[in-house]
């Protein structure tokens, strides 16, 4: 009983991390531009297919890694570079084909570059289940836990700490006043993407050995990303954490306990509802208009 | 320039269109085609109403498509419901199914609403997958003709000039609905919110109605298709889908009813084109999505018609 409780915990944990990594990437990107990149899923997918298919070319994994989050980081700097800066002035649909048609781009050129098949990376380290009350924990989702820990805390003391990330921080309260003061607002809007690309290559990296990755992986996580960020208020780094733990830690309990079919589901129904009762997310500001 | 402003004049113009395009078509694919391109640009029409005129963006209609396109199935195949019947009973459905998540959804605003909308779409695309009992699942579902009246539509040609009726019709409706107080009330919406209700404009009711339009326009071109195709899977209602009707709606213009009808005509035949470049069809359409975005974010048919004028008044 309480066994498989926990063991439905611990996959909806490792889940639930990627999606709050995915969540953040979202929430960094609207705070500097007010775009929803559509694409973040995208640098998940790259992430996990650059190094896994250079670990099989025979690249050591310590060389692919990182060579992987740059690939990655340099797609995110070229898609804010020609894609969403000579669009800073268009309404929000335009944007959000603008990103979508990105996400479509990459998908095709991943398919491309590597192919169709699903791949996937040894675990870190070793397969030998760790028992726990019961339940069994694969060492990888320790893996996705301490990564997704160390980047949070490291977004966290880049944000607060260091002066780049307080004019990022800034800008995205207020623009103008950011602009007025000396910020650098088009390397703030470079850094955004390029900081949520590496957000999305990291997450996709540790949770390949888990989940595998094609080229079309970065479709659903995307959306549940998506619907973090939302859930957790749009902008809102905590509530976005926040937001892709609830969705992972549901998904694994619904498809546990009612129906593995819907797994896909739950994190939209769950999404709706929230939306239906407090249209700006669990933490979101009630946003005022001006007339 | 005037023909194109005037309601009858373009509505002329696209009527002589679809009369005189069967010229050049060589074969059946050629009508196959023209059915595919009117069908999305009824959808469109329909959707435009709701991005273009009252500024609420949809992401999840594919999902109304399908559940008409299913609908249509499970009543006929199932259940020996005539053809006609099907037709309008799905719509119905549909159309009190998006009445009823219209109020709350259309309170949401911007990038909340895009959720909202995909999440519907997914739900939808996720059920009819998952339910084979009814929908067949992944593998879909194969339905007969479609009779009425002891008459029988079937065959590419047949198709084609059912759907040209249809979509003239369809353009005639949009028309007037945008030239009526509510289509006035609704651009009222989209310039401004507050403005429009603080001058005693009922927003919300307006929201709903082109909601509900646009989702039953969707629901019955889906019942169209199914007996047109004789096949459907559950991909035709997938986030793709809904994106597809979106990119084609701002590719054409927004706001623009002819240009609904021209983004829906060049998205259908594009893949087509790019037939032969297979492999870069994907990179190809994302290329054509983020340009025409970039260089003419107000779609194509403003952006030519404006050009057009200042030629004009440069000669």
């Amino acid at each position: 009983m309480f066994a498989a409780f926990l063991q439905y915990l611990f996959s909806g944990l490792t889940s639930g991390a990627i999606y709050a990594l995915a969540g953040l990437g979202f929430a960094i990107i609207y705070n500097a531009s007010h775009v929803i990149n559509f694409a973040q899923g995208e640098f998940i997918m790259i992430g996990g297919m650059a190094t896994a298919t250079m670990v099989a070319a025979g690249v050591p994994i310590y060389l692919a890694i990182p060579l992987a989050m740059v690939a990655s980081m340099l797609v995110g700097v070229a898609m804010e570079k020609f894609a969403v800066e000579p669009a800073r002035n268009a309404d929000v649909v335009t944007i959000i084909i603008i990103t979508i048609g990105a996400s479509i781009f990459l998908r095709g050129a991943a398919q491309i570059i590597w192919d169709k098949e699903f791949h996937s990376l040894p675990a870190f380290s070793g397969e030998t289940p760790i028992a726990v009350l019961g339940a069994t924990l694969m060492p990888q989702s320790l893996w996705v836990f301490g990564i997704s820990a160390v980047a949070i805390a490291g977004l966290w003391y880049f944000f607060n700490r260091t002066m780049f990330g307080k004019a990022m921080l800034g800008t995205s309260h207020n623009r103008l006043a950011a602009q007025l003061v000396g910020v650098a607002v088009k390397k703030v809007l470079l850094a955004s993407f390029a900081l949520s690309a590496l957000l999305g290559a990291v997450g996709g990296i540790v949770v390949t050995p888990i989940t595998f990755t094609n080229y079309e992986a970065g479709i659903m996580l995307g959306l549940k990303g998506f619907s973090a960020a939302v859930l957790g208020g749009l902008g809102n780094g905590t509530g976005a954490i926040v937001g892709g733990l609830i969705v992972g830690i549901a998904e694994a309990m619904a498809s546990g306990y009612l129906s593995s079919a819907y797994k896909d589901a739950i994190a939209f129904i769950i999404i709706l509802f929230v939306l239906f009762f407090m249209p700006s997310g669990l933490f979101g500001k009630r946003g005022t208009d001006r007339v | 320039m005037n023909l194109m402003t005037a309601r009858t004049g373009g509505l002329a113009v696209l009527a002589i269109i679809v009369t005189v395009a069967p010229v050049g078509f060589s074969n059946s694919y050629f009508y196959d085609v023209g059915v595919n391109a009117m069908f999305n640009a009824i959808v469109c029409v329909g959707l435009n109403l709701l991005i273009g005129y009252a500024g609420q963006i949809s992401l999840g209609h594919a999902g109304f498509f399908a559940l008409g396109a299913y609908g249509s199935g499970i009543l006929t195949e199932k259940y020996g419901v005539p053809a006609i019947g099907a037709l309008v009973l799905s719509a119905a459905v549909v159309g009190i199914l998006a009445f009823v998540v219209a109020r709350p959804i259309l309170k949401l605003k911007g990038h909340y609403l895009a959720m909202a909308t995909l999440g519907i779409g997914i739900i939808i695309h996720i059920v009819l997958k998952t339910e084979a009992g009814i929908t067949g699942g992944p593998d879909g579902m194969s339905l007969g003709n479609f009779k009425m009246l002891g008459f029988t539509i079937k065959g590419d040609q047949m198709w084609y000039w059912v759907t040209g009726v249809l979509l003239i019709f369809a353009v005639w409706l949009s028309l007037n609905l945008i030239e009526s107080p509510v289509g006035r009330a609704l651009r009222a919406v989209h310039g401004s919110e507050v403005g429009a209700e603080v001058v005693g404009v009922d927003t919300s009711s307006y929201k709903v109605l082109v909601f509900v339009v646009s989702a039953v326009f969707a629901s019955v071109v889906g019942s169209l298709f199914a007996h047109k195709n004789g096949f459907i899977t559950p991909d035709i209602g997938s986030f793709f889908g809904s994106v597809h009707f979106v990119t084609m709606v701002v590719l054409g213009g927004m706001a623009s009813v002819y240009g609904a009808v021209v983004g829906a005509v060049i998205l259908t035949l594009l893949p087509q084109l790019l037939a032969v470049v297979e492999q870069y069809e994907a990179m190809i359409l994302g290329v054509i999505m983020m340009g025409t975005m970039i260089f003419m974010p107000k779609g194509l048919l403003p952006s030519l018609l404006i050009m057009l004028k200042s030629r004009r008044a440069a000669s």
